[in-house]
């Protein structure tokens, strides 16, 4: 039974993976490269370590060995520093590429362009 | 091959790092074709994440807990190397 679920938890996290990194082929700019891509191995890369925890608490009760508890301890603190720094460092991205000169291609409004000039929303 | 390394090697872990692999290869030629350097940019962060789940997987195929600490300071660190960039995009190193 949990083997079954360890298999639908890999399933689900290539899948997302793979399309992450499709939609990097798929979408035409910056912006929405990033939402795609970071979003979807995000969201992929969580369930790969809900698996990894799955199997090494299956483990610990088979075996009672310490190093599983261990290997379930640092993928959740590998996931929280994960969560942290993805979505911070996507958004670095996205405001370094719209000051540096790469408008969104296709935007009819842009707030952020009529923040940095002054006006009125 | 003995029987306990044929069982580490094929096992469900490691299935799953081969598609995270292939996904890695995906993003590579965007890297490369890449038309301007943000696209080259959002390319590596999302090269990164991938690689922290690949790190995490196979610590998990090859029963070795070091490779997950590995992955913990190789997503820090890469946060730092994108700041850096994403700095440097937008003001020069200064």
């Amino acid at each position: 039974m949990i083997e079954i679920i360890i298999y639908a938890f890999l399933a689900v996290s290539v899948t997302f993976n793979i399309l992450g990194s499709l939609s990097l082929h798929r979408f035409s700019d910056v912006y929405t490269r990033l939402h795609g891509a970071t979003k979807c191995t995000t969201f992929g890369t969580i369930f790969v370590v809900f698996a990894v925890v799955l199997h090494s608490i299956w483990q610990l009760r088979e075996t009672n060995n310490p190093k599983y508890l261990q290997m379930a301890l640092h993928s959740i603190v590998a996931l929280i520093a994960l969560m942290l720094t993805n979505p911070t460092g996507a958004h670095a991205i996205a405001k370094a590429a719209h000051l540096s000169g790469y408008k969104p291609a296709k935007a009819v409004i842009d707030a952020y362009e009529r923040k940095i000039r002054g006006e009125a929303q | 091959m003995g029987e306990e390394v044929r069982e580490m090697i094929f096992s469900e872990f490691f299935y799953g790092m081969i598609g995270v692999a292939l996904a890695g290869f995906v993003t590579l030629a965007r890297v490369m074709l890449g038309p301007s350097v943000p696209d080259r940019v959002v390319g590596v962060d999302t090269l990164n994440t991938l690689i922290v789940a690949g790190m995490i997987l196979l610590g998990a195929a090859y029963d070795r807990v070091i490779y997950i600490d590995i992955a913990i300071v190789y997503a820090l660190l890469s946060y730092i190397g994108t700041l850096i960039i994403a700095k440097y995009l937008q003001e020069g190193l200064e």
